[in-house]
């Protein structure tokens, strides 16, 4: 769900990240992490396990202590400033709610310890569940609510206090898939109504690109690309990125004057390719072109019926196997065995070395 | 500042608590006709014939105990998982009793049941044993409760009897191995508690080694003060030793 | 349907052949000998828990219990916080575990004697604080009265209370800690508003465990005092060997059915309290 820029909510504040580093012992979780936020955007950061960005996270949140760099908030430096000050408001991977409290005191609690008036606490909690989508379970304990309603809570809970920065801590993670895809368009509707500046976590890329105003992708602690999802997706910045989000072929290529040629066809070069010489293309399967042709050096070996687009695997003649991508009424026509003749649709490779 | 008032706490835990024991160690080393140090108390254990006695009495019975623990209650909770679950919460219910009934009631009510026991079987003190193996139910039902829950006991079951082995082989061979944490467990406590106890033994005019000991202790305070130590680090250990064993065991 | 349930219970005869035999036969002796004696059915030997001697007895028990439950409970409470925040795997931790184990549950005797080694007449403390100090702290030999009870009850309670509410104290989620601090909660507030109320079922059933473990506790009493018989346990001894006065074994039947029936109210009430926490704390 993408917004267009301008109809960013005016209420979010800026975060800035500089040059952040955190070292445990001999390990370095986050190696000068820099990254600047608009108000009211939604960044995802998006890596496997291990790469930081729940260092990065919990270092925003005040929940660990930078090494080094300084974490600034709406313009005000609060790298110092203790957790509970932050003004944050944080949904955990799972296991957050405060077991003995009902939905609604839980939802509450931010604005309990705030000092806030019974009465005008109890609104604000309901009119919180309600944007949710819990009216109904406002007297439920955790024990009595499924996973995804204990997520809504949670959120309903971390947006309570109004917070300048919300903050998700892989908060899908622990969901079955089709709660997942319900809760992350949730989450994201909920955000573009309240405006606040957003940092979500995961290390699920189709999460990541699907909600996202900006996603920023990182490895061993740092960032390799903060763009709009369909720029991540088709114009990677580095080798890591293009092969972290999205599938890919990886196809030998000789490159020579910003032109790439690999399986008989030749095509142009994303930046960050090797200037020149042979090297290996990172090929996406929908860019994949598979022809029925009886002198054809390449064989079907499969084929995977998923849905309104199916994968063809094919064996090339040195025989790596290649994925392409068709729409199952393409696909439909081959047989494993067939011969056929694999190209490449004009696209932009990245193409590196080995 | 917080790790100083942690690390005060902890001196002053640990003086409180080890103490006693160092003083169990001066005390029953004192040579209290020349000053300096004796091991004579220590030698005792081996020299006094009847603590010596006690101790290789104690000892049996917490063998005898274990053994009997095993054969009584592993193949009865593995019986209950597979064919009477309806049976599962009355075992547990019998095994956690002993909980809440004191030691001191069950002697003071044992004393009709014994008449037939010394009947059938003698007056030897190993007959605690029976005693004895209720008296540990609760710990070993734990142990081994913790240690069924962890395996697919079930799957386990059927795989072995599907290729042929009898019960008897299937519980031998198949399921102890897979739950020999939980064994070793139960029965490293029921030999500490064995060891420990006194009610009963003493209350039914048996001489296990803890009746030994407070019988000396009337006399001879070192010699007594000795066996106490004794026995407390070789639960000590045992139990260390366990705990040890069960980290290495999860690593695997 | 039932005779099969009968046939497939075969195996488990000989579980429920040793409980019955030698749990629940005694129990039931004892139930049964409270209320009967020579002459048949007779609330007599009830009667005599209402005696001075017992009725003495049974608070000088509560009284014993109550005050070693309660230290027991607290610093209990505090060296099991300071047990958790050590790492799970250290060396540290395993140690002192194993000590509180050995010493909550294996020490009756032993403990009874280590005191005696440290405070008795000869004890070493006693012998270094007349050295340096030229003070008698063994005094009138209180260590073998109430008073020295109460001390090395607490000696093993405390090590108890640990063993019993650790698994609580470790059930305390760091997520909600976290939660709490990012919603603008201090330390403080942490704790009254998650922490205390989410250990605080656990804390009063383990101090009630306390109480139960220390009112039916024999052996460390046994060593420590020989002659008297100030607590329900030792009374229950002297009735049992005595050689004195006809019908003492009645009132030993007496003596444990109000044991029982002690033990059983505040172990019912432990386990109330517990359930509702494994829900949380899980």
């Amino acid at each position: 769900m993408t917004t267009g820029g301008s109809a960013r909510s005016s209420t979010g504040v800026g975060v800035d990240l500089d040059d952040l580093t955190r070292v445990y012992g001999t390990v370095k979780a986050l190696d000068g992490l820099t990254l600047h936020i608009e108000p009211g955007e939604f960044v995802a950061l998006l890596g496997p396990s291990g790469c930081g960005k729940t260092t990065a996270l919990r270092i925003l949140a005040g929940l660990d202590e930078a090494t080094s760099g300084t974490v600034s908030v709406g313009g005000r430096d609060v790298t110092s400033v203790p957790a509970n000050k932050r003004d944050m408001g944080m949904v955990f991977q799972a296991y957050s709610l405060f077991p003995h409290l009902t939905a609604l005191q839980n939802v509450e609690f931010g604005l309990k310890v705030r000092g806030r008036e019974r009465a005008k606490r109890t609104a604000r909690a309901t009119e919180m569940l309600d944007l949710v989508g819990l009216s109904a379970h406002l007297n439920k304990y955790a024990a009595e609510m499924s996973g995804g309603q204990q997520q809504r809570v949670a959120l309903a809970r971390a947006l309570a206090i109004q917070p300048s920065v919300l903050l998700l801590d892989e908060p899908l993670s622990a969901l079955d898939a089709k709660v997942r895809t319900q809760l992350r368009d949730e989450i994201r509707r909920v955000q573009l109504e309240v405006g606040t500046t957003t940092v979500f976590v995961t290390h699920d890329q189709e999460e990541a690109l699907a909600v996202a105003d900006r996603v920023g992708v990182m490895s061993a602690g740092r960032l390799e690309q903060l763009a709009p999802p369909a720029q991540v997706y088709a114009d990677p910045a580095t080798p890591f990125v293009a092969e972290f989000v999205g599938l890919n072929n990886k196809v030998p290529a000789d490159v020579a004057s910003g032109r790439a040629r690999l399986l008989g066809t030749e095509v142009a070069t994303l930046d960050g390719s090797i200037a020149s010489g042979a090297g290996t293309a990172l090929l996406r399967p929908e860019s994949v072109t598979v022809t029925a042709d009886p002198a054809g050096t390449s064989t079907v070996k499969s084929v995977a019926f998923l849905g309104p687009i199916s994968r063809v695997y094919v064996a090339l003649v040195d025989g790596a196997v290649i994925d392409a991508q068709l729409s199952s009424a393409q696909a439909r026509v081959f047989e494993p065995g067939a011969a056929v003749t694999v190209g490449v649709e004009q696209t932009r490779v990245l193409v590196v070395p080995g | 500042m917080r790790t100083l008032g942690r690390a005060a706490l902890w001196v002053v835990f640990g003086l409180f608590f080890l103490f006693p024991l160092y003083a169990m160690a001066d005390f029953s080393t004192r040579n209290l006709i020349q000053g300096g140090r004796t091991g004579a108390a220590w030698a005792n254990l081996f020299t006094d014939e009847a603590l010596y006695q006690a101790i290789i009495t104690s000892l049996l019975l917490s063998l005898l105990t274990v053994v009997a623990m095993l054969v009584v209650l592993v193949p009865t909770m593995i019986w209950v998982r597979l064919r009477t679950p309806w049976a599962r919460g009355l075992v547990e219910f019998l095994c956690l009793l002993p909980l809440t009934i004191p030691a001191l009631v069950i002697v003071v009510g044992l004393k009709n049941v014994y008449l037939w026991v010394t009947y059938l079987l003698g007056e030897s003190a190993l007959t605690l044993t029976f005693v004895y193996v209720v008296l540990v139910l609760p710990f070993a039902y734990r142990a081994l409760d913790a240690a069924l829950s962890a395996i697919d006991l079930q799957t386990l079951a059927e795989a072995a009897r599907s290729l042929g082995a009898g019960w008897t082989t299937t519980i031998v061979r198949v399921v102890v191995p897979n739950i020999a944490s939980g064994v070793l467990s139960a029965a490293f406590i029921s030999v500490a508690v064995v060891l420990g106890e006194y009610t009963i033994a003493s209350l039914s005019g048996f001489e296990t080694l803890q009746v030994q000991i407070v019988l000396i202790g009337k006399s001879d305070g070192p010699t007594s003060v000795a066996a106490s130590l004794a026995v407390l680090l070789f639960g000590f250990v045992l139990l260390l030793v366990l705990s040890l064993l069960s980290r290495r065991r999860r690593r695997t | 349907m039932l005779f099969r349930r009968l046939r497939d219970s075969i195996p488990l005869l000989p579980f429920f052949a040793v409980v019955a035999i030698f749990l629940i036969v005694p129990t039931v002796t004892v139930l049964i000998g409270a209320v009967y004696d020579e002459g048949g059915f007779s609330l007599a030997r009830v009667q005599a828990l209402f005696t001075e001697t017992a009725l003495s007895a049974l608070s000088k028990s509560v009284l014993l219990s109550g005050s070693t439950a309660l230290l027991g409970a607290i610093f209990g409470a505090l060296l099991a916080w300071l047990i958790v925040t050590r790492p799970p795997e250290s060396l540290v931790r395993r140690t002192v575990l194993s000590l509180c184990s050995v010493l909550a549950q294996f020490g009756g005797v032993a403990l009874a004697f280590a005191f005696l080694a440290t405070i008795g007449l000869n004890g070493v403390l006693t012998l270094w604080v007349q050295e340096y100090l030229g003070a008698n702290l063994a005094g009138s030999g209180w260590l073998y009265g109430l008073p020295g009870l109460i001390l090395v009850y607490t000696y093993f309670q405390i090590p108890l209370m640990v063993i019993v509410f650790l698994p609580a104290l470790e059930g305390l989620r760091e997520q909600w800690r976290e939660a709490a601090i990012s919603l603008g909660a201090s330390t403080w507030q942490y704790w009254r508003e998650v922490a205390v109320p989410l250990l605080t079922p656990a804390f009063l059933g383990s101090a009630l465990l306390l109480f139960a473990n220390a009112f039916a506790a024999y052996a460390t009493a046994a060593a420590l005092v020989s002659q008297g018989s100030p607590i329900v346990p030792l009374l229950i001894r002297s009735a049992l060997t005595s050689e004195v006065v006809l019908g003492q074994s009645g009132f030993a039947y007496a003596l444990a059915l109000e044991m029982i029936v002690v033990v059983a109210v505040v172990m019912v009430a432990y386990n109330l309290l517990v359930r509702r926490t494994a829900r949380w704390l899980r």
